[in-house]
């Protein structure tokens, strides 16, 4: 149900000229910046290979979206395993999560890329590097949905027992239907560093976006003429991720 | 019903909970549970409510002992009715869809007879009006009130209360424990635990006092409020009854 609430917001003309002005500032510092530098801008030699930036943007959406349904069933499964009762499994799921949060995802892609993947035979390198992507922020996930669950009161669990609900019947009509609202702002958030983790899938040579845009900046001698339109190609796909994340956190401020 | 404990222990960790209870108590109606807090009497109603399991002793009502394993517990937990003192509703679900998940998804009702049952239920209790308002916009009182309209809507053999004013001002209270002395008066069998005296003197017929995981005392209201014979329990009704 959408419920209103007027914050005590400054009008309209304010907010635009308060806003214009905060960018104002920060063009004039990075204008200034480049401007001392004597950067000399050229974008003729790079704007030959715009049609390889879109094709490694659009191959990042793709493994990005491909890794954001993967990880959320790992998210998913890690957290289930944490509650386990059978011990074994609930340390497994443990131990994992902690070393993948606790090491770079550097380290992780060329241990699974040059190691793990050999030794499965694993050839394709896009589907090392997604699974890579995928376990690393599903890690993430699960803890973002362990703590979801745990957020649901004991005197609930205790309802759903009285009324004779049995353990599958709780998670589905009860637990999980509340801890999916409540955890898309952060899921959301995660989702937007899953792109721009993605990225790191350069180094093992796969052609998404950073990978095009560093070819690009070594084949035409560029530096920043490669790397602004990467950083502006992240931009549109984390930015309404962020706006959407926001719009979330207010509903849900409302609701509560 | 009849109600009989015999030898009945729980523990948690070391703290001995219940020590050791008996109790047949043949044709009681209404059961209520007094004493401090921590003497055992919401444990003992746990137990009842097949939400926890004695580690000896035997539980049985109409005779029927209470099993032990999990699944065997659940099914029985199906057939009766428990309202806590909060939080008995799922916030994401409104009055009338809280009253229907256990008809529909325990007790198999089809979808458009759970919904009319649900709703009968509300409607029975003046209640039909916050059909299909979520938990929050309902009063404490209310919720409570559409807590045991769940709880009756499975037709359960008995009815459990644990403390289900404890988390009310007086006005709700009232508006509370009338309507389960509503559901008592058309004889459901049902037990009580509460800090609501006056209350417990009318709706009861039998009283059991519980003080450090034993019951000091049981007998009917008049017997328990008039001259109780146990140090404790007359040291608990002084103090409680004396403001």
């Amino acid at each position: 149900m959408p419920a209103e609430i007027h914050e005590l917001e400054p009008p309209l003309w304010h907010r635009a000229a308060s806003f214009l002005l905060a960018v104002a500032f920060l063009a004039g510092v990075f204008t200034f910046a480049f401007s001392t530098v004597g950067y000399h801008w050229n974008w003729r030699s790079v704007w030959v290979y715009r049609a390889l930036f879109l094709q490694g943007w659009l191959v990042t959406v793709v493994l990005s979206a491909i890794a954001l349904v993967a990880s959320c069933l790992i998210g998913v499964a890690l957290a289930l395993l944490r509650r386990t009762p059978f011990l074994p499994l609930r340390y497994l799921s443990r131990i994992c999560v902690e070393i993948i949060r606790g090491t770079p995802l550097l380290v992780q892609l060329l241990i699974f890329f040059y190691v793990v993947a050999t030794a499965f035979g694993i050839e394709n390198r896009y589907v090392v590097g997604v699974l890579t992507l995928s376990v690393f922020s599903g890690a993430y996930i699960s803890e973002v949905i362990r703590s979801g669950i745990e957020s649901i009161g004991q005197s609930q669990l205790d309802s759903a027992r009285a009324i004779g609900l049995t353990t599958v019947q709780t998670y589905r009509y009860v637990i999980f239907p509340q801890v999916i609202r409540q955890i898309l702002p952060p899921l959301a958030g995660q989702f937007a560093s899953l792109i721009k983790d993605s990225s790191l899938l350069s180094i093992v040579s796969i052609g998404e976006f950073a990978f095009n845009a560093q070819n690009v900046s070594s084949y035409t001698y560029s530096n920043f003429e490669s790397y602004i339109p990467l950083a502006v190609g992240y931009l549109l796909l984390t930015l309404p991720i962020s706006l959407w994340t926001q719009s979330l956190e207010r509903r849900n401020r409302f609701e509560t | 019903m009849r109600l009989e404990l015999s030898e009945v222990t729980k523990s948690f960790g070391a703290h001995r909970v219940l020590d050791n209870i008996s109790l047949d108590l043949e044709g009681v109606r209404a059961f209520v549970l007094i004493g401090p807090s921590g003497g055992g009497k919401s444990t003992l109603l746990r137990i009842l409510a097949g939400l926890e399991r004695a580690e000896a002793g035997r539980v049985a009502i109409d005779g029927t002992a209470l099993p032990s394993d999990e699944e065997a517990l659940r099914k029985y937990r199906c057939g009766v009715g428990t309202v806590f003192q909060a939080y008995n509703l799922f916030p994401h679900l409104a009055a009338l869809e809280n009253i229907m998940l256990p008809l529909e998804k325990v007790h198999g009702l089809p979808r458009a007879e759970a919904r009319e049952r649900a709703f009968g239920t509300l409607r029975r209790f003046q209640l039909e009006a916050h059909a299909h308002k979520k938990p929050a916009q309902l009063s404490g009182g209310q919720k409570q009130r559409v807590a045991i309209a769940r709880a009756v809507a499975i037709k359960p053999r008995l009815l459990l209360f644990d403390e289900p004013t404890s988390a009310l001002d007086p006005e709700m209270t009232a508006e509370v424990l009338e309507m389960i002395e509503e559901l008592k008066l058309e004889g459901r069998d049902l037990v009580l635990v509460t800090h609501e005296m006056a209350f417990a003197r009318v709706a009861a017929d039998q009283v059991a006092f519980l003080d450090e995981g034993k019951i000091l005392e049981c007998g009917p209201p008049g017997e328990i409020f008039g001259g109780a014979r146990s140090e404790g329990c007359r040291r608990f009704l002084g103090k409680i009854l004396r403001y």
